[in-house]
């Protein structure tokens, strides 16, 4: 700016008639082709960001589906079943006139507890966190029970079970899914 | 050139450069045969190569100056800077573990595959089998937790001595920001060696990005930003939804590229803006009172590092 106004200083001074409207048009630099310019590339800058960023989701998964099929709800017996934890990360409990499939997460950090059949009891080995054999906390810092995953019967009779729906009870938050439709199978 | 041809009224000719040539090739060829003599005298060699010269305080200076790996140092340094009681020598010794780190990492790099099969085999291998491989991974190991220890206790000196005032408050911003890289390079080397330990501790780590706010699933509004297992923050850490082998492959690529670059970035502008803030060591550098704006209120005191006081020592 500093040199565009000094031509303008100048020729006011040696008197030329139309200093005044070259004052103005100096002033009047079109700035609109740098703003352009600056647009495209921040733009440009901006969606390589965006991009960037999106490039670190994933499309494809190359994970256990979190649905599947466990058979028959005759196929278990009274109690824990651990048959699917290795592939699907669930216990499949069975009780008297029930059937519900825990999904094998600790609520305090994640880490997948042990089933301590001498105990009766899920064991968390990474903080000592205590569920009882329906997955309900009782010692170490757990907050909640551990979450059960929605389970239905299909037309042939089988148990599907989701694991990617998963019902919740959190006395804290005064919320309890654990006899919605779909928590449980009645047996 | 054309000048003088004009003058003379004739252009140069073939005869003319000849006899030029005639002239000067002696002289040449003199000179080369000298070069061969004493190639420690040619400015080829001396381009390349240091001399020696006179120790004054010019010539000095300007041998630091002049050379990019000395020119990491400064000319001069303030005789606090190499008290160790004053300056522990911690960040030294820190750039020096990140300096052990990269070479024992590269090394243990030959032999390590970032793959759910390979990774714990390797460790094994390593361990077991490969020259020196435990040596190496045990140096990999313990600078790593050294190099913990030793930001911290750089951080704390820094603390101690009010060397995150004025004017080096954005030098403590850059120190800090390269205390997160040092804990991320920990923690994404944890996973690596794809053990119990590690896959667990991970496992508890990006469990804890869940309650990321507004980024994480479980996190305060969270669900309101629409986040799933399946897009938030520690899918995209992970690169899907459990701790498997996308997530050893990320985990060894922050590891290996991303944050040491980042890191060296960030270091470099951190040793350059020590010096930039008037080198290490000291509370306050030394400004000159002409250098002090005047401002409204009690005049701000003007502290030198001790080494620097003229009229006392």
């Amino acid at each position: 700016m500093a040199e565009a106004t000094t031509p303008a200083s100048v020729s006011a001074a040696s008197g030329v008639p139309s200093a005044a409207d070259t004052k103005k048009q100096t002033e009047q630099i079109n700035k609109g082709r740098r703003r352009i310019a600056w647009a495209f590339i921040w733009g440009y800058l901006g969606v390589n960001l965006l991009m960037f960023l999106r490039f670190f989701f994933p499309r494809a998964l190359y994970e256990p589906n979190t649905v599947f099929n466990i058979g028959y709800p005759a196929d278990f017996a009274l109690g824990i079943d651990q048959r699917y934890l290795m592939t699907n990360r669930v216990w499949v409990v069975r009780e008297p006139d029930r059937l519900f499939v825990i999904f094998a997460r600790c609520t305090h950090l994640g880490c997948t507890p042990e089933w301590k059949s001498t105990e009766n009891k899920f064991k968390c080995p990474c903080h000592g966190s205590g569920y009882d054999n329906e997955g309900v906390n009782f010692e170490g810092p757990a907050p909640r029970p551990m979450d059960r995953a929605f389970v239905v019967l299909d037309p042939t009779g089988k148990v599907t079970v989701d694991t990617s729906r998963l019902f919740v009870d959190d006395p804290r938050a005064g919320v309890n899914h654990f006899n919605d439709v779909g928590a449980f199978l009645n047996v | 050139m054309a000048e003088d041809n004009a003058g003379n009224g004739r252009k140069p000719g073939v005869l003319d450069q000849v006899q030029e040539l005639k002239e000067t090739i002696q002289a040449k060829a003199k000179e080369q045969v000298e070069d061969l003599k004493q190639p420690e005298k040619t400015q080829l060699y001396r381009s390349i190569f240091r001399v020696k010269h006179d120790a004054e305080p010019r010539n000095r200076a300007l041998s630091v100056l002049s050379n990019v790996f000395f020119h990491l140092h400064p000319a001069k340094v303030n005789r606090d800077a190499v008290r160790y009681n004053f300056t522990w020598g911690m960040g030294g010794i820190t750039f020096y573990l990140f300096v052990v780190l990269t070479f024992t990492g590269v090394l243990l790099m030959f032999y390590y595959h970032p793959t759910k099969i390979q990774a714990f085999r390797d460790i094994l291998y390593l361990e077991n089998d490969v020259p020196f491989g435990k040596l190496l991974r045990n140096m990999h190991r313990w600078a790593a937790h050294l190099m913990i220890v030793a930001v911290w206790l750089h951080m704390f000196r820094v603390f101690l001595t009010g060397s995150y005032k004025r004017p080096r408050e954005f030098n403590w911003c850059v120190g800090v920001l390269l205390l997160v890289l040092t804990l991320l390079l920990s923690f994404t080397g944890y996973l690596l060696p794809d053990d119990q330990l590690g896959f667990w501790a991970v496992t508890v780590g990006t469990n804890m990005a869940r309650a990321t706010p507004l980024l994480g699933n479980e996190g305060p509004f969270g669900s309101m930003m629409g986040m799933t297992p399946y897009n938030d923050v520690r899918f995209a850490l992970l690169g899907g939804s459990i701790v498997d082998a996308n997530a050893l492959l990320r985990a060894y690529i922050w590891h290996c590229i991303a944050i040491p670059l980042i890191a060296a970035v960030f270091m470099i502008l951190h040793f350059w803006r020590v010096r930039k803030d008037g080198g290490i060591s000291g509370p306050s550098p030394v400004m000159l009172e002409s250098e002090i704006k005047e401002e409204k209120g009690p005049r701000p005191v003007v502290l030198r590092p001790s080494g620097m006081d003229m009229h006392n020592r």
